[in-house]
């Protein structure tokens, strides 16, 4: 082959494109191990040490011993399903309402469910606080209309903190299943109906199936998010529920125990990323569909 | 398979509109039991709206539709037991061949062996016996094209629609299935009804072809008599090459340039006509040849001779400067070339064809 003329040249010339292709990850990737890599490995680092500065897997003995971190994770773990289990149930109807408007009505309504997005989420969670409260706007309101007698109480609980979450949260759960949802070519729907499905079997035998992967994508992004997510808990959860992410914060803002939280950080992450490739591994993420979709 | 058990289809006055525009308008049309018909007709002419409004997709206005002795009108598509293949087949990414062709008996409660014995026969009928565990994606397009008809007739229905099931092939494979699905209807037995804006393809397959523009049929007929016979100037433009000559029946005489015509029909009343003329029905006569009783002659000067393979397209002239296309098949001595040379023509007494003049309603 080396000896076609010019051989040598074209060669060069291809390792040189591939080299510049490369080379557009860079600023990127040197991002990703400045703000995300290092600090990992320096909490990682601080975990493992005393108080005094040895090496020492204390943090991680108390976390086993102590129940209440346990409490924690599963309190955790619980709000974080409920949450996304709330968003299924209110954000898998929206979005197959909005996959089926005409593509300009829709987007028009999809800027209406990014809209909390573009507030920020300080606000939109004092917000909820003043609606929530005693005497907030619902528990004057609804005692008014003579709905309930007394204070519900709404706030400082795991209903506020399941309201203000699922909020928050509903956006990334409509997204991912909405472009999904749209996508379904409609003749599949109508093929189902001519092989004599009702509406309601054509849905679980075609459309669902069709649709999973984007409510896979979007469950796993809402509990992922869950499962890290501070402010919110903290403000409506009001010390009733506490999170990991609020005991990781008082560790560090009471205690000034850095070690006692990162040792909780590594822990989160740890179990994050083992349940992100356990459901990959069931699902089959991304493989649901076969290679080369839709003929 | 379904022998015996087709159903006649009768539509009446069926209407649909979108704002002020009639996608369908007052359509009546009788489809016998086992017929092949087509719906013909350009883009936007309607005949897939009816086509959907058969399977019960689009919601017509008002009408009436019925299968055999029973109204459909208001029947949800899958309470129509119609079969049909969709334009780019819709075959379920999700499931694997067998898959696509099992769901219509699954959703009739036909499962395990006998399930499995009918979508392999169904598999076998269109020669893909054996395929049942491949994925949609790895099939070719006529292989699709294969698994949506073994779908949509897999569990019997006495009527089967078509919405342009060959459009995505190939030239070759478009043929090839042509004469299949043809096969099959003669097998099967199932009237059927099939979209198609190909007029060849229509010409090809169908017991009747009926020509639809603007929401309304123009003619319904055999493919013979729309071809020879076209009841006005769009199905005669929509169906093979032609060229139309504005004419005048006077005192009961046709005249075309000086010469006089003679018809197979009897003339019309006195008055404007048009004159349709197929190119490949204007034949050249050699010098001295005598075409015999029962053809038109015409003196015509050549303009232009194009070679196009298997024939040449001639422009002439006739005397009084009307343009006309004759089509001389590439056989024996080869087509004139030279402009400003005097042709005859012989054009046979029932191929001399009459239509309502422009703008005349149908």
């Amino acid at each position: 082959m080396s000896d076609l003329p010019n051989a040598l040249a074209l060669q060069r010339n291809a390792l040189w494109e591939r080299l510049g292709l490369a080379s557009l990850v860079m600023p990127a990737l040197l991002l990703i191990v400045i703000t995300m890599l290092l600090p990992v490995c320096w909490l990682f680092y601080l975990s493992v040490l005393s108080d005094a500065g040895a090496f020492s897997l204390e943090h991680y003995q108390r976390m086993w011993e102590q129940p209440s971190y346990g409490r924690t994770f599963l309190t955790t773990f619980r709000v974080s399903l409920l949450t996304t289990g709330i968003c299924i149930l209110l954000g898998y109807p929206l979005a197959y309402f909005l996959s089926e408007l005409p593509k300009r009505a829709a987007n028009l309504c999809m800027v209406a469910v990014l809209l909390p997005l573009w507030t920020s989420l300080l606000v939109r969670t004092y917000a909820w606080l003043v609606l929530l409260q005693r005497r907030g706007l619902i528990n004057n309101w609804g005692i008014e209309l003579g709905l309930w007698d007394e204070p519900l109480t709404l706030v400082h609980n795991l209903a506020g903190t399941l309201i203000g979450m699922v909020h928050v949260m509903l956006p990334f759960l409509v997204l991912p299943l909405y472009a999904s949802m749209r996508a379904i070519d409609r003749n599949y729907l109508r093929a189902a109906a001519n092989l004599g499905a009702s509406p309601l079997r054509s849905f679980w035998l075609v459309f669902f199936p069709l649709a999973l992967p984007g409510l896979s994508a979007g469950v796993l992004i809402v509990f992922i998010l869950c499962l890290g997510f501070y402010v919110t808990p903290a403000v409506l959860g009001g010390g009733k529920v506490i999170m990991v992410s609020s005991r990781i914060a008082n560790d560090i803002e009471i205690f000034f125990n850095w070690g006692a939280a990162s040792a909780l950080g590594v822990v989160l992450l740890v179990l994050t990323a083992l349940l992100i490739f356990g459901t990959a591994r069931l699902t089959r993420l991304g493989n649901i569909m076969p290679s080369g979709g839709r003929p | 398979m379904a022998r015996n058990s087709s159903l006649p289809i009768t539509i009446a006055q069926v209407t649909k509109t979108y704002g002020k525009v009639f996608a369908l308008d007052h359509v009546d049309l009788h489809i016998k039991s086992g017929e092949f018909l087509t719906l013909l007709g350009p883009s936007g002419s309607g005949k897939t709206t009816l086509l959907t409004v058969l399977a019960g997709f689009t919601r017509p206005d008002g009408g009436s539709l019925k299968f055999g002795d029973a109204e459909m009108i208001t029947v949800p598509p899958h309470k129509r037991d119609v079969g049909m293949v969709f334009q780019n087949y819709a075959l379920f990414p999700h499931m694997t061949v067998a898959g696509n062709v099992a769901f219509p008996l699954k959703l009739r409660g036909v499962v395990g062996a006998e399930s499995a014995r009918r979508v392999e026969r169904a598999l076998e009928m269109v020669r893909l016996g054996g395929y049942g565990a491949r994925g949609v994606d790895q099939l070719s397009g006529g292989q699709r094209q294969r698994v949506a008809l073994a779908r949509a007739m897999v569990f019997e229905p006495r009527i089967m629609l078509m919405d342009e099931p060959l459009s995505a092939l190939d030239k070759q494979l478009r043929e090839h299935m042509q004469i299949e699905l043809r096969q099959l209807h003669e097998q099967l037995g199932m009237t059927t009804v099939y979209v198609t804006h190909d007029q060849r393809e229509a010409l090809t397959m169908s017991d009747r072809i009926a020509v639809i523009n603007g929401g309304r049929i123009m003619q319904l007929d055999t493919p013979r008599a729309i071809y020879e016979r076209p009841a006005n100037r769009f199905v005669a433009e929509f169906i093979g090459e032609s060229t139309f000559v504005p004419v005048t029946v006077a005192a009961g005489r046709l005249m075309l340039a000086g010469q006089p015509l003679q018809t197979a029909e009897p003339l019309p009343a006195d008055g404007q006509r048009l004159l349709m003329l197929r190119p490949e029905r204007l034949r050249l006569l050699a010098e001295s040849e005598d075409p015999g009783p029962g053809f038109n002659l015409l003196a015509a000067t050549l303009a232009a001779t194009v070679y196009q393979g298997d024939s040449s397209l001639l422009q002439v002239a006739l005397p009084d400067g009307t343009r006309l296309q004759v089509r001389s098949a590439s056989i024996g001595a080869a087509a004139p070339t030279e402009p400003g040379r005097a042709l005859r023509l012989a054009l046979a007494v029932q191929d001399t064809v009459l239509l309502p003049p422009d703008g005349a309603a149908a």
